[in-house]
């Protein structure tokens, strides 16, 4: 296990790599001058000449490269310009929203997708798993931005139960807090879940196939025990990896449900940079964001590992 | 083995016939909508759905039936141009890294790694920030998000092939690499390609409708479905049907788009039934 460990870690980290050569050949190679993109057609060149030396502009662009890498690597994304705080900080600040409604969305996207599978497949053919397929093609089909303005329409508008958006902060309170999320953590989460369920019902329809689940089941073997302990833990790969690709989806999607919401979240900061034309705030998050996909990949990875010693021996 | 008769499948009926219906309300839609899709009228503001205009106006007096109608170019424009992006750039990876093998493999597959850590929102923000937001952003972000996928499948089929009897008797009478990609590696990777372009099409139209919504996409005043949704997002109480037509087109279709799919994978898999 170790070795495919520490195969999977190297290979991660030159995944990482490549990700901050790909965000540094666009925002520092492609435009030419990030200097002029940033000051937009009202700077002087003097005042672009001071900025191109504070951004480091004016070297070479491989130790522009190492330069800014080195520093990501300690948590020293640049300064914004807009701001004028350190962008690590900025990312900070708007975890604390961004975190809690990808989490959520992850938790109710699983809670569902989950038994509504396994539902289905043991259900096959019949009016349950049907019904199931219907509801996840509907959910498949519906982006979750949508969904975030009709629960709006409904829950806040119509009914007046919730509000339509906004985030007062943890400082506010625990509940308040869940509350303001819980719309768009269901939009982003439960419409997520539709593919999910589709990825564990035909896995756990494949298992159930085999020739082991047929001898448990003619040994007598209680159907509870072929489904709980031969058959699920056989369908986790590749509902594992369905789950890993979809929680990367899911920390993109709450990029649109925080614009949806009006929630201080990581995607509204990187929206308001870009009109601010605040380049270092966008790498920055950018970075993180593709980063964090990354390294979630990794886990799913390690999890393979762990749920099949095939893997780890090959 | 017996037949299936497609229109038999209900699955593969259904999504035809939804498919059918974007296709033909995108055709007429060049050639005829009830109104000017961007003629405003600001008398007529945020009409309820009447004979007149049986989608309501929107906040600037516009006929959303005509909007809607005609925001179906945008979305297949941007879906075929995405796919295409994705598939030529996956296809080229792909082959490179399983014919060539060795170090060039290698460097291929870190590249899709990473690439895969950029959904289309993530390269959309990238180069809206370093570029103007527009239609042809959310093009390209959305093919990038799509090449990991082409390049994996095609990687995969070369591999799977280049050791088959075929190829190594092309090999073997002298034909060079760009003969035997194009004559035999390429047509016989062909099949999963297809496939894997139809489902990620109704993909790329659902992205393209949250990138309009966020203003990376398509730009005003053109019709956007997306576009559609954000604007109707500030008049919610007042003209709560201005958030009902855009975002019932987008999930038809992409509803449409996905059971045919499905419908075309069930009647080409022999092992289905």
């Amino acid at each position: 296990m170790r070795r495919y460990v520490v195969r999977r870690a190297a290979a991660t980290a030159a995944t990482l790599c490549v990700v901050s050569v790909l965000i540094f050949v666009v925002v520092r190679v492609l435009p030419g001058d990030p200097a002029l993109i940033i000051m937009g057609t009202e700077g002087s060149p003097e005042a672009a000449e001071r900025l191109r030396e504070a951004l480091g502009l004016n070297h070479s662009l491989p130790v522009q490269y190492a330069d800014w890498l080195a520093r990501a690597a300690r948590g020293d994304l640049g300064v914004s310009i807009q701001y004028d705080v350190p962008v690590g900080r900025l990312i900070a600040s708007r975890l604390p929203v961004t975190a809690p409604l990808a989490l959520m969305a992850a938790l109710l996207m699983l809670a569902t997708a989950l038994p509504l599978g396994l539902y289905a497949a043991t259900r096959h053919r019949r009016a349950g798993d049907y019904l199931a397929m219907v509801v996840s093609q509907l959910g498949i089909a519906i982006p979750s931005f949508w969904a975030g303005l009709l629960l709006i329409l409904l829950f806040s508008v119509r009914l007046g139960w919730m509000r339509s958006g906004g985030f007062d902060g943890w400082s506010a309170g625990f509940w308040p807090g869940v509350t303001a999320l819980l719309l768009p953590a269901v939009a982003l989460g439960l419409f997520q879940a539709a593919v999910l369920v589709r990825a564990t019902r035909s896995a756990v329809l494949d298992v159930l196939r085999e020739d082991y689940v047929r001898s448990a089941r003619a040994k007598g073997v209680p159907e509870a025990v072929v489904i709980g302990k031969h058959t699920l833990r056989n369908a986790l790969i590749p509902v594992v990896t369905v789950a890993g690709v979809q929680l990367g989806q899911l920390v993109a999607g709450s990029i649109i449900l925080e614009s949806v919401f009006a929630l201080p979240g990581l995607g509204r900061l990187a929206l308001g940079a870009i009109g601010a034309r605040d380049l270092p705030v966008v790498q920055g998050v950018t970075l993180f964001v593709a980063a964090l996909i990354v390294l979630i990949n990794f886990a799913v990875d390690l999890l393979y590992g762990f749920l099949d010693p095939r893997i780890r021996y090959e | 083995m017996r037949r299936r008769r497609p229109l038999r499948h209900v699955t593969f009926a259904l999504g035809a016939a939804l498919a059918l219906a974007l296709v033909l309300t995108a055709g007429l839609s060049l050639v005829w909508t009830p109104a000017d899709p961007l003629a405003m009228a600001i008398g007529a503001r945020l009409e309820a759905p009447s004979g007149a205009h049986p989608f309501g106006t929107d906040h600037y007096g516009r006929d959303v039936l005509s909007r809607v109608m005609r925001g179906a170019i945008t979305s297949i424009a941007v879906g075929v141009i995405a796919v295409a992006i994705g598939a030529g750039a996956g296809v080229l990876l792909g082959l490179l890294a399983g014919w060539v093998g060795g170090w060039p493999d290698e460097g291929c597959m870190r590249v899709i790694d990473a690439v895969q850590g950029f959904p289309a929102i993530l390269s959309a923000l990238l180069f809206a920030a370093v570029f103007a937001p527009g239609v042809a952003i959310s093009m390209v972000a959305i093919g990038i998000a799509f090449v990991p996928a082409f390049a994996r499948l095609t990687r995969a089929s070369v591999l799977a092939l280049r050791e088959r009897e075929f190829v190594m008797a092309a090999r073997a009478l002298g034909a060079g690499d760009a003969r035997v990609i194009g004559r035999h590696l390429l047509p016989n990777t062909l099949p999963p390609l297809v496939i894997q372009a139809t489902t990620s099409f109704p993909v790329a139209i659902l992205a393209e409708a949250g990138l309009a919504y966020l203003g990376l996409g398509t730009q005003p005043p053109h019709p956007s479905w997306g576009l559609m949704l954000k604007e109707a997002q500030n008049f919610l109480s007042l003209a709560p049907a201005l958030a009902i037509f855009p975002g019932g087109a987008i999930a038809l279709t992409v509803l449409g788009l996905n059971l045919l799919g499905d419908g075309l994978r069930d009647l080409l898999d022999p092992r289905g039934g």
